[in-house]
């Protein structure tokens, strides 16, 4: 019981939700966002109570003290994207809508979780699609939007495409190995010329998810036309909790042809970034903009994946972590400026010190967080994942990627230019933000200011990943 | 808490401070506090690191601190200071002081400015101190990214493409020495076991020299690219003009500094042999930046641009002192820095108060402006003498012992490099007498000008903490000229080992 307690927990809190929704009058759905908040935070604070760990199910289903760890990275994450949305949500379109959006946020949250603690393809693929089903939904949740409703479309097409290439790689998998458990897989892996195609659907696959170059193009589309909040959530804990799970897989499953990996992802890693980064510098929707740069951090992830060690595992986890809270300080600002004002292009942006001082304040430092410069966290968590790689001795391979941080740094600064260099005729005027956004926005920032310095978080992961590679 | 450390404490109460202020004269009157204590500090660490010294302290590093901080990879907040980093903390604080009230006047958001001002300062301190090369980073790029805001919001002209061409030039070479420090750090210990990123233990390990040769250039060129090594210097003219006034000052009197401090302390330093195999490709680089450099502001017609040129050909001298391997010359790099740093500022400052004047900064606009404004006349021809090396002032000095120097190397390809080196005097020569020739002297010629005003009181005081610290050094050149070379022994024992020094 207790060993799965992150997803009881979020099972039973989505129950009460949806109890207290049925109870609510038809004109006051709104009540419903306090308890589901404080719900939620009281479920991340319990996830940090130490408990026990281990298998279940003979091996289906299995935690350890990382895996905790990275479903209270996500619980937090979660936490974050619910509390910014609190100003989107009170919008006349949605407000009908409130406990669903939650309600759905969270059942792909549990299916996230499911498929972190898989230990088998199959819990794997479940949890999977779990995750990804209601996230197409929530894509088309401003329905009355043509664009939403595309993105809803264009996700479950592009999802349906990469579950299918990804269940094709399984299949191999089993038909080769006879097994679906992956301590057996992993034993019995011999790198046959079906196995290595079998691995190479499913890394087509993970590559879907995680939107890596060449797979990445839905992502800009589905960004763009999905409500702001649910881009956030998409490119943020979606695609950390994909991350993970491709990290442990990769790790522990394919630990045998890590040398072909490898190369794979080396080159993978390069396309990612610099293509992640030549289309962010043209955009001018935010939402694509972020969503570009999104697919950038991407690549570089790859770097800390490649260092192949308990640091690799370590600089991951420890980046996501960091990602986490700046892109969610980025989202945030960007989308307290869509709902007050339904601007969305950077134009629009031009003189908002000006006018907006703290909010401008927060997104400077959420972009330089992304952009890596020092003092604050985005700095040590690109240094480390860095390092991670040049363990491995690929040093041209760390020279392209820090070039990257600068062609990134260059849009990043675009942004930060608009803001504070650009004079405008009309800026954007003065507005008031609500309590929950600056709440979203102090947590983002206080994770922002504190990660980097406080050496004690990176020591924790990197106890904890000891092991898992 | 130790000295060092306030030196980084400090500023960061000061940025506090003026956050909290309530109008313009509170956040200049906090930031000249604040600044002001700060050279009280430096001036107490320099008699304090003296008494250490004559007391027969003989350690390599002095009030050193050492606090683990990423136990797993070894990064320590390692601090310490020798000769030459007291003198470059000296040069600091006097530039930035001197900064704050050269600035007296800036209207347009004023507390910004301050904070990032000292935002800067704080990351050149901190660079300073380091020992560790990862808090080294850490204060490099700290003090590079300030200056894209500060040039962008403040800064006039083409300001917004100065700033971003600035920023991701400098950001550029920072990602080079990235990979080169990530290196450092993964061959720190070639026999295995706990890796170092502290420069003292990296300093007394031998690194195979293939490797040396792989990373000797990614640090040197990276760092040379912040101490405008050709042909990575293209920042410098239009970062430096577009930048205000106390901007330019810190950015050619201190920044461009760091490069130097970094190419002979990380990359010579750390990697000796490959800096005797490679270093004829970068002293052809900084030959040229020398030569090049002066004859570049001799075609120029703007003040700024021409001070711009003219610190891309003393900023190369540097380089080009740091790569002749031997103690007299490393000995006028130092010098050169320091008498650079505060002649350069003192350029820089005078320009824009004669900028904020006539409103114009083209020298063929404006003529004998001696008459008008005595005060920053006089302090320009100084300002100027000092550059093109007369005695007496700091410049002669350094520039007599780098050329010195360069010239114990027999071989041809040093000695022309050197008879090339010192030819850029005489052009020195040529564009400073020919601007204090058209500027000052003269008649006056718009009427305008003739009801100009001379320098007010805090530019009276920013100029004075200059122009005393141009020609302490060139009067009594000995007590620095001692103090760096205490801090060169172990740099100069280890190149000896390294490879051949003629």
């Amino acid at each position: 019981m207790l060993i799965m307690r992150h997803e009881l927990l979020l099972i039973a809190i989505t129950v009460i939700l949806l109890l207290i929704e049925i109870f609510l009058p038809h004109d006051k759905k709104h009540k419903i966002i306090l308890p589901a908040i404080l719900l939620m935070a009281l479920v991340t604070a319990a996830g940090f109570i130490p408990g026990p760990t281990g298998v279940l199910f003979g091996g289906m289903y299995g935690t350890s003290a990382l895996i905790l760890l990275m479903k209270n990275i996500l619980n937090i994450g979660v936490l974050i994207v619910f509390i910014q949305s609190v100003s989107w949500l009170k919008l006349d379109d949605q407000k009908e809508k409130i406990s669903e959006f939650f309600i759905l946020l969270l059942s792909t949250l549990i299916g996230m979780d499911y498929m972190i603690s898989s230990g088998d393809f199959l819990m794997f693929y479940l949890g999977l699609e779990l995750a990804t089903i209601p996230i197409a939904t929530l894509a088309a949740f401003e329905r009355y939007k043509e664009k939403s409703a595309e993105a809803g479309v264009k996700l479950i097409f592009m999802s349906a495409l990469s579950s299918g290439i990804l269940l094709y790689g399984l299949s191999m998998i089993y038909g080769t190995t006879g097994t679906v458990y992956f301590p057996e897989v992993a034993a019995t892996f011999q790198s046959t010329p079906l196995q290595i195609l079998a691995f190479i659907f499913f890394f087509a696959g993970m590559a879907f998810k995680i939107s890596l170059v060449p797979f990445h193009l839905w992502a800009a589309d589905v960004y763009e036309g999905a409500p702001i909040n649910v881009t956030s959530y998409l490119s943020v804990i979606s695609k950390g909790a994909a991350v993970f799970i491709f990290t442990i897989i990769l790790y522990t499953v394919f630990a045998k042809i890590a040398l072909m990996w490898r190369d794979v992802i080396y080159v993978i890693a390069i396309l990612t970034m610099t293509m992640g980064n030549l289309f962010a510098m043209r955009q001018r929707n935010i939402k694509r903009f972020l969503a570009f740069s999104s697919i950038a951090q991407a690549g570089f992830i790859l770097l800390g994946i490649i260092g192949q060690s308990q640091l690799g595992m370590t600089t991951v986890i420890y980046f996501v972590l960091i990602y986490i809270f700046s892109n969610l300080g980025a989202f945030g600002v960007a989308t307290i400026i869509s709902n007050k004002t339904g601007k969305e292009s950077i134009d629009d942006y031009d003189g908002f010190y000006r006018t907006n001082p703290m909010l401008s304040l927060t997104m400077m430092l959420a972009l330089f967080s992304l952009a890596g410069i020092p003092p604050i966290a985005g700095f040590f968590g690109k240094f480390f994942l860095f390092a991670a790689a040049a363990k491995q001795g690929l040093y041209i391979l760390v020279l392209i990627a820090v070039l990257n941080t600068i062609v990134s740094l260059y849009y990043y600064l675009l942004i930060i230019k608009a803001m504070f260099l650009n004079r405008s005729d009309q800026p954007i005027g003065y507005f008031k933000s609500d309590g929950y956004t600056r709440l979203g926005l102090a947590i983002c920032i206080a994770g922002i200011l504190i990660i980097g310095f406080a050496s004690p978080v990176y020591e924790f992961i990197l106890k904890l990943s000891y092991g898992i590679y | 808490m130790d000295i060092l450390t306030l030196f980084i404490v400090i500023p960061v109460i000061t940025m506090i401070g003026i956050v909290f202020c309530k109008d313009h004269k509170q956040v200049k009157w906090a930031a000249a506090i604040g600044m002001g204590i700060q050279l009280l500090m430096a001036a107490y660490l320099i008699i304090h690191f003296l008494m250490e010294r004559n007391a027969g302290n003989t350690a390599e590093m002095l009030f050193v601190k050492d606090v683990v901080w990423f136990p797993s990879l070894n990064i320590h907040y390692l601090v310490g200071v020798d000769g030459i980093s007291v003198a470059m903390i000296g040069l600091t604080s006097i530039v930035i002081f001197a900064g704050v009230f050269a600035s007296w006047e800036v209207e347009e958001l004023t507390k910004e400015f301050f904070i990032s001002l000292i935002l800067l300062s704080s990351g050149v301190f901190g660079f300073f101190i380091s020992l560790d090369l990862f808090t080294l980073f850490l204060f490099y790029e700290l003090a590079v990214i300030p200056m894209y805001l500060l040039i962008g919001i403040w800064g006039s002209g083409p300001r917004e493409y100065s700033a971003m061409k600035l920023t991701l030039m400098l950001m550029g070479g920072s990602a080079l020495i990235m990979v080169g420090l990530l290196g450092l750090y993964f061959h720190s210990n070639p026999s295995g076991g706990q890796l170092t990123w502290s420069i003292l233990d990296i300093s007394k390990v031998h690194i195979p020299v293939d490797v040396q040769k792989f990373f000797f250039p990614f640090l040197f060129v990276g760092f040379g690219v912040l101490g405008a090594l050709f042909p990575f210097h293209t920042w410098s003219p239009d970062g430096h003009a577009s930048a205000p006034t106390a901007v330019s000052m810190l950015h050619a009197g201190v920044l461009m500094k760091l490069g130097g401090y970094g190419c002979f302390r990380v990359a010579v330093f750390l990697l000796p042999e490959a800096a005797h195999e490679l270093g004829w490709i970068f002293i052809i680089l900084t030959t040229i930046s020398v030569i090049y450099g002066a004859f570049g502001a001799v075609w120029q017609k703007d003040l700024k641009y021409i001070n711009a040129y003219s610190s891309v050909s003393h900023c190369g001298m540097v380089l080009f002192a740091i790569l002749m391997f031997n103690k007299t010359a490393m000995d006028g790099a130092i010098l050169q820095m320091i008498s650079h740093g505060i002649m350069t500022a003192l350029f820089f400052a005078l320009i824009g108060m004669i900028y904020g004047r006539t409103h114009t900064r083209y020298i063929n606009e404006m003529g004998g402006l001696m008459k008008v404004m005595p005060f920053l006349g006089v302090a320009y021809v100084i300002g100027g003498l000092a550059s093109l090396g007369l005695p007496g002032f700091s410049g002669f000095v350094a520039e007599m012992t780098i050329f010195v120097g360069a010239f114990q190397n027999v071989d041809t390809f040093h000695r022309v490099a050197t008879i090339i080196g010192v030819s850029s005097i005489v052009v020195t020569a040529v564009y400073i007498l020919r601007v204090i020739g058209i500027l000052l002297l003269g008649k006056i010629k718009n009427e305008h000008y003739e009801h100009l005003t001379d320098a007010k009181w805090h530019e009276r005081l920013s100029t004075g903490v200059l122009i005393f610290g141009i020609t302490a050094i060139g009067l009594a050149p000995l007590w620095l000229s001692e103090m760096i070379s205490g801090g060169l022994g172990p740099i100069i024992q280890r190149l000896l080992l390294a490879g051949p020094v003629h």
